[in-house]
């Protein structure tokens, strides 16, 4: 077992079943918006999968399409006035295609998100023991003073230090890390099988974000969650997560295990992040900054979207769109030269 | 390379506490701050304006509830002896008039007292009606979008470009005036104040962070209207609504000074100035006095208004609720 394998066995503390099933399926998922400047594609025919207790990372700058994806999923973005197409299989269910009604039953109860920034996802105006007790109460009917005791119980599983007494704080009493605390412990209230955190931990300071990933994992090992997180920080996802997609501008442009993710990385741009990372062993070497700006959504280049940034572009790329390709079992990019850069990093 | 690169990532237990430190006593529970009862009191007593406000508003509270037993004098009873006594004045027979009487020798503090039961009521309730209309529908327009937002706000536009007070006239001729019919009609007009404030709130609530997350947990709209939007605009809201009582105790004035109001003999501070108006040469404190009650009163509110939307907002509220450290002197 090398490095790797080890560091993140010890994190995760278990190994992830890969013949399972999935237990959520997302098929050639698009999203599109109609905007001033012309309808822009938010989200490109996205195809990915998440098994029971397995960690997914999305990783992907501003604007890559991995928020607006996850908030269709939750029906957060609904049909007007978005354009929606594809399927988001739930136990072999699309969830895209149910009623109102029968969705809003799986928000909480067996899918819950908690978002970036924690303290405007909180209502100002009540008090934390109201808001994470209010689950209890809409959905198990629980009494006032159960649904309290309940959310005690939740605060100190996320570790927030004398709940009781903070159960009449607002959420302005509380640091950013607290406010984060709060809100996980709102999404496990219904005990979800998939926990989907959308940039977790990218408000917080280093220490905090320590923190907060610690406990994300430790509560999806203690009631084998599922966990999407969504990230641009390459650092988390390669201590957390089992498998990675990177999206670009609305595209995948490669999904693979950490350990292939790392080792062979077959798309420019996933090649281009990981130059673009600071190592501990090479001192005084400049870091690879990826050339140009990411485009924006009305204006994406012809073929390839990555081809203005990219160091192997050919004529090629401008004229054909390339397609998600297989390159081994989990492993898969979007590139016209996949291939031949998975066999150069292999060689490195 | 990735052995190198995860080198960094790896956790590292002698440097960083893998666990949260769960540092009880960090938060003590016996100093946990408790906002009570007496710290609102004593932000009050340091605000001398508002604490003259509040203890007038009160008083015109008391003798409003209580007119019937605190008010020395029916306040229909007429005496024509003693018509046009001036304030602080002796009637022969030894009954003392503080604000002395009017044209018919009726004791105008007993009139007072009774048109602040009428007055303030009308204003208080006309208030309350339309602000439950006006802000169920603002809230539900904000909320939904779509077709009845733009039925709700045209229609509120619509009342709006109406000359609102040729509307009440208008209405109050047809079906006549009185207590109900005046609280019936300021319903009718005043909703749409409330409306465009409630959708303008919930217009800027509904797509931050946390009724998103509401959605998420799988909130039902109507739960989320009542529970995480109404609960974020309570304090423009009853600022408004303290407004709202104000201007409608003044309508009421207004429309009971025109005669399309409360009907006579029932006092109410509009009529009295409306009697009160052909004399007001000779005595001048018929018109004076129920002017400045509606004056005082609508001031009183306002006052009060502003000093509750400070001390409601649970994020600037310590501001207002810290005493104040007395300036040092020889710093000035």
């Amino acid at each position: 077992m090398n490095a790797m394998t080890e560091a993140r066995t010890r994190v995760t503390g278990d190994r992830v079943d890969v013949s399972a099933a999935p237990i959520m399926s997302v098929e050639g998922l698009s999203v599109g918006f109609d905007t001033p400047h012309g309808p822009v594609q938010a989200v490109d025919n996205v195809s990915w999968s998440i098994r029971k207790g397995e960690t997914l990372g999305i990783i992907g700058e501003s604007g890559s399409g991995k928020s607006v994806g996850l908030e269709t999923i939750m029906g957060l973005i609904t049909s007007p006035p978005a354009r929606i197409s594809g399927q988001v299989l739930l136990d072999g269910q699309d969830i895209l295609s149910m009623p109102q009604r029968q969705r809003r039953q799986l928000r909480g109860d067996r899918m819950a998100m908690i978002f970036q920034d924690a303290l405007a996802a909180l209502n100002p105006s009540l008090t934390i023991g109201t808001q994470i007790s209010e689950v209890y109460r809409i959905r198990r009917g629980a009494s006032r003073q159960a649904a309290l005791d309940k959310a005690v119980e939740l605060m100190d599983q996320v570790k927030i230090p004398s709940a009781r007494s903070r159960l009449k704080a607002y959420p302005h009493e509380f640091s950013g890390g607290m406010c984060q605390r709060v809100m996980i412990a709102m999404a496990l209230a219904m005990d979800p099988e998939i926990l989907i955190a959308d940039e977790p931990t990218t408000a917080l300071d280093v220490t905090v974000q320590r923190q907060i990933m610690d406990l994300l994992q430790e509560v999806r090992r203690e009631r084998g969650m599922s966990l999407i997180l969504v990230t641009h920080d390459l650092g988390v996802v390669a201590e957390c997560a089992d498998r990675a997609v990177v999206m670009y501008s609305g595209r995948m442009a490669e999904t693979a295990t950490m350990r292939d993710l790392f080792r062979t990385p077959s798309h420019p741009y996933t090649r281009a992040l990981l130059q673009a990372m600071p190592r501990v062993d090479a001192r005084l070497e400049r870091l690879q900054a990826i050339p140009g700006t990411p485009p924006t959504l009305s204006h994406i280049p012809s073929g390839c979207a990555f081809r203005p940034r990219c160091t192997f572009a050919q004529p090629r790329c401008a004229e054909e769109k390339p397609e998600l390709r297989m390159l081994a079992a989990e492993h898969s990019a979007a590139c016209h030269f996949a291939e031949a850069i998975r066999e150069e990093t292999s060689h490195d | 390379m990735t052995q190198k690169l995860l080198a960094k990532t790896e956790p590292d237990p002698s440097v960083v506490p893998t666990q949260n430190a769960n540092v009880e006593g960090l938060y003590d529970e016996e100093r946990a701050p408790k906002l009570t009862w007496k710290i609102y009191l004593r932000a009050l007593f340091s605000d001398r304006v508002t604490l003259i406000a509040a203890l007038f508003l009160i008083i015109m509270a008391v003798s409003a509830l209580g007119a019937q037993f605190l008010a020395p004098f029916d306040p229909n009873q007429i005496d024509i002896m003693n018509r046009f006594m001036p304030p602080l004045s002796m009637t022969d027979a030894g009954q003392f008039h503080l604000l002395g009487t009017d044209q018919l020798g009726r004791d105008v503090l007993s009139r007072l007292m009774h048109g602040a039961q009428v007055s303030i009521s009308i204003g208080f309730l006309g208030a309350i009606c339309s602000g439950l209309l006006g802000i169920t529908l603002g809230i539900i327009a904000g909320y939904k979008r779509g077709l009845f937002e733009d039925i709700v706000m045209r229609l509120v536009d619509g009342m709006q470009s109406l000359p609102s007070l040729l509307i009440a006239l208008f209405v109050l001729f047809i079906i006549g005036g009185g207590y109900f019919n005046l609280v019936l009609v300021f319903t009718f007009l005043q909703w749409t104040v409330f409306c465009r404030m409630a959708r303008s709130l919930t217009l800027n609530l509904r797509d931050s962070n946390f009724i998103s997350a509401a959605r998420v947990l799988g909130c039902t709209d109507a739960r989320i209207m009542l529970r995480h939007i109404l609960p974020n605009m309570v304090a423009p809201l009853m600022v408004l609504f303290t407004l709202e009582v104000a201007i409608l105790i003044l309508s009421e004035a207004s429309l009971s000074f025109l005669g399309f109001g409360v009907q006579p003999p029932n006092a109410s501070w509009g009529r009295m100035i409306a009697s009160g108006r052909d004399h007001i040469n000779t005595a001048w404190w018929l018109v004076t006095l129920p002017g400045l009650a509606i004056f005082l009163t609508a001031l009183a509110l306002n006052l009060l208004a502003g000093w509750c939307r400070a001390v409601s907002d649970p994020v600037h509220s310590s501001r207002w609720l810290t005493p104040k450290r007395k300036q040092n002197k020889q710093e000035g």
